[in-house]
């Protein structure tokens, strides 16, 4: 990778050969978790501008009514695979990358637990994220019933190329299954001497819980999609009807995987957050054990609230009552997080650098998201927001202004640990303006049209909703230009610019800083000494 | 390998396994729940005594086809009231306008759901296939009683029936 003293004691694994053969075989058989963690951002970063065209299509479609640009069974394709790709292809391994680069060096292990496996579970995703975006390109066009894949749309209804989306999600969720088991090996096994359980930092502790969260959702969604596979092609009937089964149990199926999902898209952006806030308010966290114990219970939650999503689907009114409650629960450890972050900044010293100011434009939006959320979570209240505007709204600011904000911060703040180079911090502002006020832009409007009733997946809208989603269209744009600024600037700083320190921020503690900036091929073959 | 990764490996992938078989047992764990709860209507043998003539329910009856079944399909009686513990008899029609033998099956559906388990059918066209020839036509009864222990808010029960085509699936499983 760069230049460091590492490289002549290992020269054997080292990528010092030259020539194109040995450069490719070094990143198809690396076993380095700094090597498969760049893989994973790299990876994440090129779906993130696949699917992030998807999503200009989409707009561009609503910028006016009347359907200009595609049929609607395209637009659906376009929705569905763009939620797919960001959720799987994006927001996870994002995670999964920033997971493997810093937990080692977190928690002073000389690598992963199981590199070979760690190399496997990545290079099964650019397979399985081909097979996906090729279905857009099959007779009888992409799959068209959103990235929930309710039956029957997904069984009786679905174009021929749903096979290929469920093998690719078996091939996704394999890798989930096989990073979170290597993870949680990796915590449990390897931290150094003296890093006891309560003393690892949150991100390490978020990835912990969310690598459990993991080993026990996608087995789920596992077992849904093999269900419609089965149903579709093996005469069984798991959501037929007329065979004794229920479409609706597709529902409790799908949503038991998706609820925890949901948190494994933001959990280790919460671990991401509370590094970032004391580094720049230099003083140490607020409340570190209660931080602890909210994530946790979290994501205990987080497996008795699956129904919420099925408020208007006719099951039983004690049965929503029970999950609005548990829904509404949650609320009460997001807060503790929530206040615990503003907590940490309170006569702290505070400089707002790029991964701060992402740090700060999440605990605010993000709290909106949550907001939403909790509206939705009230049974009366969602049966006028199922399946609005109002729901797209909402995800959106809890998984664009949450979780990939989360992942803008990370990269902004350890950038300079991985090259050696800090980032241009204009630039780097520059995009943080830019994307918080399109992504307002984009998704506030969208809360008035879902309230006057204007329905998701629909490629088209009635005329009272132009104006709003003009501006939304609009937002849309920028937000997708101001990523282009986000490229160029890593890609500039990869290449030179002000050379980083150790420590590369003033107020940064842990173990990840005390390696040279930037970081080693090998780090941490001794493991450091805690006091 | 240290041992102790191998117990840790050991116990995530056996959570997997576990998770992925639940996943199927879901199936007839929702199953067993809508029975035991009455959310999904099932045939209840219970003594039943006298009707309860204080109160009265209006019973409505909805046929719907599913996916274009070229079938005529709809019931005899509309909206019927009933006191609870009464026999009532009510009959639908359906007649097959292909030209050839198809076979269909009726799923019931309740509205309000909790409905369900205050209402029992001793007879329905419901708890079996139905085969029509081309063109053949029938009146199929159903016969319910409706529970005392009814709440007094339900004052209106629907009772709705989709016809689902079910003659591939029939044929193929001969097949083989």
């Amino acid at each position: 990778m760069q230049h460091n003293p590492a490289q002549t004691t290992h020269a054997a694994h080292h990528p010092e050969k030259k020539g194109i053969l040995n450069w490719i075989s070094r990143w198809i058989f690396t076993t380095n978790h700094k090597d498969i963690g760049t893989l994973y951002l790299c990876l994440s970063g090129l779906m993130f501008f696949i699917a992030g065209m998807m999503a200009m299509l989409i707009r561009a479609q609503l910028i006016h009514p009347g359907t200009h640009f595609f049929d609607p069974n395209f637009y659906n394709s376009l929705v569905t695979l763009h939620g797919l790709i960001m959720i799987f292809g994006v927001i996870m391994p994002a995670f999964v990358g920033l997971g493997n680069w810093m937990i080692p060096l977190m928690i002073g292990a000389p690598d992963m637990a199981l590199p070979r496996l760690n190399n496997w579970s990545f290079w099964i995703l650019p397979f399985a994220f081909s097979i996906l975006t090729s279905t857009l390109f099959m007779e009888g066009g992409g799959p068209n019933f959103g990235w929930t894949m309710y039956a029957p749309l997904s069984t009786t209804f679905a174009p021929p190329s749903t096979d290929f989306v469920v093998i690719s999600i078996h091939l996704m969720g394999l890798s989930s299954i096989l990073g979170a088991i290597n993870i949680i090996a990796t915590i449990l096994n390897l931290r150094a001497p003296g890093m006891t359980l309560m003393k690892m930092p949150l991100f390490v502790w978020t990835w912990l819980i969310t690598a459990f969260l993991l080993i026990m959702a996608m087995p789920v969604l596992a077992g849904a999609v093999t269900m419609i596979l089965f149903d579709r092609h093996f005469g069984t009937s798991f959501f037929n009807a007329a065979g004794g089964g229920d479409p609706l149990l597709y529902q409790h199926v799908f949503w038991f995987f998706a609820h925890p999902e949901v948190y494994i898209m933001i959990l280790p952006g919460f671990g991401i957050i509370s590094s970032i806030i004391p580094t720049f308010s230099r003083k140490p966290l607020f409340g570190y054990t209660s931080m602890v114990l909210a994530v946790a219970s979290i994501a205990f939650l987080s497996f008795i609230v699956w129904a919420h999503h099925m408020f208007v689907t006719g099951i039983a009114l004690g049965a929503q009552i029970f999950f609005m409650y548990t829904t509404m629960l949650i609320a009460v450890p997001t807060g503790v997080k929530v206040f615990n972050w503003t907590a940490t900044m309170f006569r702290g010293s505070l400089t707002f650098e790029t991964p701060m100011l992402f740090a700060l434009a999440f605990v605010v939006l993000f709290t909106i998201g949550g907001f939403s959320g909790l509206m939705l979570a009230m049974v009366p209240a969602d049966y006028q927001y199922e399946d609005t505007y109002f729901v797209v709204a909402h995800f959106h600011y809890v998984l664009v202004t949450g979780a990939l904000f989360t992942i803008f911060a990370g990269i902004y703040y350890w950038l300079p640990k991985w090259t050696g180079h800090y980032y241009n911090e204009f630039l780097g502002k520059l995009h943080f303006w830019l994307t918080v006020i399109a992504v307002n832009l984009t998704f506030f409007p969208m809360h008035f049209l879902g309230l006057t009733g204007m329905p998701r997946r629909v490629a088209d809208y009635a005329l009272q909703y132009t104006e709003f989603n003009f501006l939304a269209s609009l937002g849309a744009f920028l937000l997708g230009a101001a990523q282009l600024i986000f490229l160029y600037n890593i890609i500039m700083t990869i290449r030179g610019g002000k050379k980083a320190t150790a420590q590369v921020w003033e107020g940064a503690h842990g173990l990840e800083w005390t390696v040279p900036s930037p970081a080693p091929y090998h780090t941490f073959a001794e493991p450091p000494v805690i006091n | 390998m240290p041992k102790s990764i191998r117990k840790t490996i050991l116990v995530a992938v056996s959570v997997v396994i576990l998770m992925f078989g639940f996943s199927f047992a879901l199936s007839p764990l929702y199953n067993a729940f809508c029975k035991t709860t009455g959310f999904y209507s099932r045939v209840n043998v219970k003594s039943f005594s006298s009707p309860d003539l204080s109160r009265q329910i209006t019973v409505q009856f909805v046929a719907t086809n599913n996916q274009n079944l070229p079938w005529d399909f709809y019931p005899r009686t509309v909206s019927i009231p009933v006191h609870p513990e009464e026999n009532t008899r009510v009959i639908f029609y359906a007649k097959n306008n292909t030209n050839k033998p198809m076979t269909v099956q009726a799923i019931p559906s309740f509205s309000p759901s909790l409905a369900a388990q205050y209402f029992h059918k001793t007879e329905c066209f419901c708890f079996t296939h139905q085969t029509l020839k081309a063109g053949e036509e029938i009146n199929m009864p159903v016969v319910f009683v409706i529970d005392k222990a009814i709440p007094d808010t339900m004052h209106t029960i629907t009772l709705s029936y989709t016809l689902f085509d079910v003659t591939p699936t029939l044929s193929q499983r001969t097949n083989k």
